[in-house]
């Protein structure tokens, strides 16, 4: 019943404004004004050109500055102030070609709007001025293009040797983490091993996955390059950082890396934000599925010993998931027909260097 | 009217090829002797402006239903938490308590793209004046083939109804995203999207591809041999350039995305492993292995490069045309818009991998493709400084048209120059699939490219209807669009910047993305009444069909050979003989003619007063 006096309504309007649409016409008709190709209309547009680009280029002015504060993430790693600056100077150098041609463009439109008895310029090319700004452009896109190159290299280029490592997985819809233990090698997963008490698909039969552990949230230390790894084990997923300026999709089948150091620790993040409930958040940020939008993980930054503490407390997996060590045990007699099996965890976890150079 | 058909033979003698123009008049002849049956007139009409014709009106339904879809997702990113109870009536079981259904919403986002990029942007727009345009301003009777024409629209209208059939599966439409990444397009147990729904998107793309491959033969085929006498390469108007350009372009890429599209199927149908490697879903480990989701990556973007300017170089074309009409001015550097049309052409297949910066691709391929990326800048900013010469001591008439060509201008600006930041390698870290991305491609590709459109069929609408749409009324629809999309895209750059990313159903699980709940509110409603606004413009162009003002044979003192046409051109065109081609088609103003234009088809012999000297040797 509502439905029907929706389209009722809507119906009648449609009408009402056709009705007063034929008597605009008829009028205009009337007046003389209707066959008219150039009239006062033509004044009118030209007018509303420039009222659109003063009060449209000043609201937009008077938004931006006032959404600048909010637009920015907070910036907490190297490469991340780099990238910043970069932007904001691409930005003011397309400010100034958009403010440029914009008022052109305008300016014109309202300068050369049809005037009665004026004749066209006839001016159909000059090489010369066309020249220039070809070569305007392309000589600000080669410098923009090398400092961007220049930049890209440093970021994508190979982490330095004592990074800390970890590995992140997708997957529909959360993200698992793994730290590579004491041994600070990430041992073998295989995504046929996957099962519910499995989730990474550790194969515990390589020595180096015995010590590696998994968490909820990630960690890293202030001032020390991190290499994130990353995997995904269905669809595409992506890792984003936004604080961390990083990027980098989780690609089943096909690991991916990316590597940063972070310049602030959450606590020091919090207070310089004034906000104590601050938290860095990984994202995903490639469609996923239905649980896309809340594929979140914390990412804690501390300070060095504070890392190095964390890290001393974390349980390898294969000592918290006893199960599964066993199965694989078995499995693994079952094969060799010998009792020669993995080294028992604790003698992995028994020699503690400490997880970075501190 | 058939003893008033001359063979053409003689009209195109001036290229050389005349075989199958005679063999066509025959068949005019033919079909002239007896009235056309309604079926053959306007259903399954071999006319390329009847054909032009049906592409624009299946465009608009698709224009209408694919800013509906865009109405309905805003409404969920402006409000997340109100309640959409009252959209049941329409989309059912989607609303679950209250509540969108998440997977619905990817699937909004998906048809919406799909919608918008391919059966709007590339069948509505290049579709409709290519096949309006090229025969008429050429100075042909028809297309080449005109059964393959027909053809090229009925494959459409085919995809067209297999894709909108889609939409009321039970599993939903593909949702996948419009660039139907794999994994996820693969793997129905990943979305239902990908069950049926995918099936249907990719058998309808199929389709549609066909449609795009029989139409741009018969584009560029046109453009190259059925050119009047005196037509050569160098008088052609922009708009046909463009048109023949962005055929080539969609006859090369195209057919790349049918094989990706076909290697997809194989991976969902028949087990291969094209694009899947140790996927363990749904609590099952998938035996396939060794596929590389990033190759279809790279198929899908070798097509969906060149595309954004399939979907934008038509409306340069025409945008050109119509600036250089209303401005009574001649297009400034001819030979550079087509230079830059051809670079633009070249490079749009070399820049691909800037969409592909961050998926874990070569850091060293990312620096090639960063470099041809922004080298495809200079280009798009030649033609930017003409159009703006082209103003530039012009007497300029705001018709709607003019309006939208300057609002193309405008808009391609704004959306072309953040275009440099996402070509950018280093910068494209941050914002890669941020709303900064959906920001400049609507403004640059989206946006313009229907202004683009709307000035077209506003500039050609008395040559297609025997009436002129009400200016009055385009005024208005002008300047709410205009208005509203600024207030759409420009606040979107905030929020891009601020790293939102796209394709999310609600922002509100992350502090990082809470900061902007009124400005995604701002967007909503700017987008929905920017959609309302369009409106108007359905009204005027039906109403016109009917009821607008008679037109005159030129109404806007034209200068191309469509103008030349009687009022409502039969099939054939020209009653008489094709008129020949003297001059470019640009010689608006010129000093000494006693009009301010010259049409294309009068001889430098009658216009002793405005010959340039150099033109004045062809005068003899």
């Amino acid at each position: 019943m509502v439905a029907l006096g929706i389209l009722l309504v809507l119906v009648l309007l449609l009408v009402v404004f056709g009705l007063l649409f034929r008597l605009q016409i008829l009028t205009s008709i009337f007046s003389g004004s209707f066959v008219r190709q150039i009239g006062t209309s033509n004044r009118i547009n030209a007018i509303l050109f420039i009222v659109f680009m003063v009060v449209g280029g000043g609201a937009f002015a008077w938004s931006f500055i006032d959404n600048y504060g909010k637009m920015n993430p907070a910036i907490a790693s190297v490469h991340g102030h780099a990238m910043d600056n970069m932007f904001w100077t691409t930005m003011t150098i397309l400010g100034i070609a958009f403010v440029i041609t914009q008022v052109l463009l305008f300016g014109y439109a309202f300068k050369y709007q049809h005037k009665e008895g004026r004749r066209a310029f006839f001016f159909s090319h000059n090489n010369k001025i066309e020249i220039i700004w070809t070569l305007i452009p392309a000589v600000v896109m080669a410098a923009l293009v090398f400092a961007g190159w220049k930049e890209w290299t440093k970021i994508t280029g190979p982490a330095p040797k004592d990074s800390v490592v970890l590995e992140v997985m997708g997957k529909q819809f959360n993200w698992l983490v793994r730290y590579p233990g004491r041994d600070q090698k990430l041992g073998v997963i295989n995504y046929r091993l996957i099962d519910a008490s499995n989730d990474f698909g550790f194969d515990l039969n390589d020595k180096s996955a015995l010590d590696d552990f998994t968490v909820n949230e990630i960690h890293v230390p202030k001032g020390h390059p991190v290499l994130v790894k990353i995997r995904s084990r269905d669809v595409l997923h992506d890792v984003y950082m936004p604080n961390f300026r990083v990027q980098m999709y989780a690609v089943p089948g096909m690991p991916t890396k990316f590597w940063f150091t972070p310049t602030l620790t959450t606590e020091e993040m919090r207070a310089k934000l004034g906000n104590p409930k601050f938290n860095y958040e990984l994202a995903c940020n490639q469609i996923c599925g239905r649980g896309h939008f809340a594929m979140k993980m914390i990412v804690v930054v501390d300070d060095p010993e504070d890392y190095v503490a964390w890290f001393a407390q974390q349980k390898s997996f294969a000592e918290q998931n006893p199960d599964v060590l066993a199965s694989f045990k078995q499995k693994s007699q079952k094969l060799v027909g010998n009792v020669e099996s993995a080294t028992p965890v604790a003698a992995a976890v028994a020699h503690v260097p400490t997880p970075i150079a501190l | 009217m058939a003893a008033n058909i001359p063979t053409n033979a003689q009209a195109q003698g001036g290229i050389g090829v005349s075989v199958p123009t005679t063999e066509h008049d025959d068949h005019l002849h033919h079909e002239e002797h007896h009235e056309q049956s309604f079926l053959s007139k306007y259903i399954f009409s071999q006319d390329h402006k009847t054909i032009g014709k049906q592409f624009l009106i299946t465009g608009i339904f698709w224009a209408i239903l694919g800013g509906t879809l865009s109405s309905l997702f805003r409404l969920q990113l402006g409000w997340p938490e109100a309640t959409l109870e009252w959209l049941t009536p329409v989309l059912g079981k989607w609303i679950e308590a209250g509540k969108l259904n998440p997977e619905f919403y990817l699937a909004l986002v998906t048809m919406h793209g799909t919608i918008m990029v391919f059966f709007v942007l590339t069948a509505g727009l290049s579709g409709t004046f290519s096949n309006f345009l090229i025969p008429l301003q050429v100075g042909a009777r028809d297309m080449a083939s005109g059964f393959m024409n027909m053809l090229s629209y009925w494959f459409f209208f085919v995809a067209s109804v297999i894709m909108f059939s889609s939409l009321f599966l039970e599993t939903g439409p593909a949702a996948a995203g419009w660039t139907i990444y794999p994994p996820l397009s693969a793997l129905p147990q990943a979305i239902p999207g990908s069950g049926t729904g995918m099936t249907l998107w990719l058998v309808s793309m199929a389709l549609f591809i066909v449609s795009q491959l029989l139409g741009g033969v018969n584009y560029i085929t046109t453009v190259i041999n059925l050119r009047t006498r005196g037509m050569s390469m160098s008088k052609l108007p922009l708009t046909i350039w463009s048109f023949f350009l962005t055929a080539i372009l969609g006859l090369l890429a195209f057919p790349v995305l049918f094989s990706a599209a076909l290697l997809l199927i194989f991976d969902r149908s028949f087990g291969t492993s094209f694009f899947l490697s140790d996927i363990y879903i749904a609590g099952q480990a998938l035996p396939n292995t060794g596929g590389s989701p990033i190759l279809f990556q790279h198929l899908f973007w070798f097509l969906g490069h060149p595309e954004v300017y399939i979907v934008i170089m038509p409306a340069m074309g025409m945008v050109s045309e119509i600036m250089a009409t209303n401005a009574r001015k001649p297009i400034f550097g001819y030979r550079a818009m087509i230079g830059s049309l051809l670079g633009i052409s070249l490079l749009s297949f070399v820049v691909w991998a800037h969409h592909m910066f961050v998926t874990g691709m070569n850091p060293f391929l990312g620096s090639v493709f960063m470099f041809l990326t922004l080298i495809i800048a200079v280009p798009s900013a030649v033609k930017t400084f003409n159009w703006l010469a082209t103003l530039w001591r012009g007497n300029i008439r705001f018709t709607s048209a003019m309006l939208f060509s300057i609002g193309f201008v405008s808009l391609f600006i704004s959306g072309g120059l953040t275009g440099i930041v996402l070509g950018n390698a280093a910068l494209d870290i941050q914002m890669h699939n941020t709303y900064f991305v959906v920001a400049h491609f609507h403004l640059v590709m989206g946006s313009s490219a229907f202004f683009g459109l709307f000035a077209g069929v506003y500039h050609w609408f008395p040559k297609m209807f025997g009436r002129m749409m009400d200016e009055k009324l385009g005024y208005i629809h002008f300047w709410l669009t205009f208005l509203g999309v600024y207030l759409v895209f420009m606040p979107m750059h905030y929020v891009g910047i601020a790293g939102f990313p796209r394709r999310y159903y609600a922002w509100t699980n992350f502090d990082s993305f809470s900061q902007f709940a009124d400005l995604n509110k701002f967007i909503s409603v700017a987008a929905i009444l920017a959609f309302f606004a369009q409106f108007v413009f359905i009204f005027n162009f039906f109403y016109s069909i009917f009821r607008g003002r008679r037109a005159t044979e030129n109404p806007w003192n034209s200068t191309t050979l469509e103008w030349t046409t009687p009022i409502v051109p039969q099939h054939g065109n020209w009653p008489g003989e094709i008129p020949a081609v003297y001059r470019w088609p640009y010689d608006y103003s010129k000093p000494g003619a006693e009009q301010d234009f010259i049409p294309q088809n009068v001889p430098y012999s009658k216009t002793q007063s405005s010959n340039l000297p150099y033109e004045r040797e062809m005068a003899d």
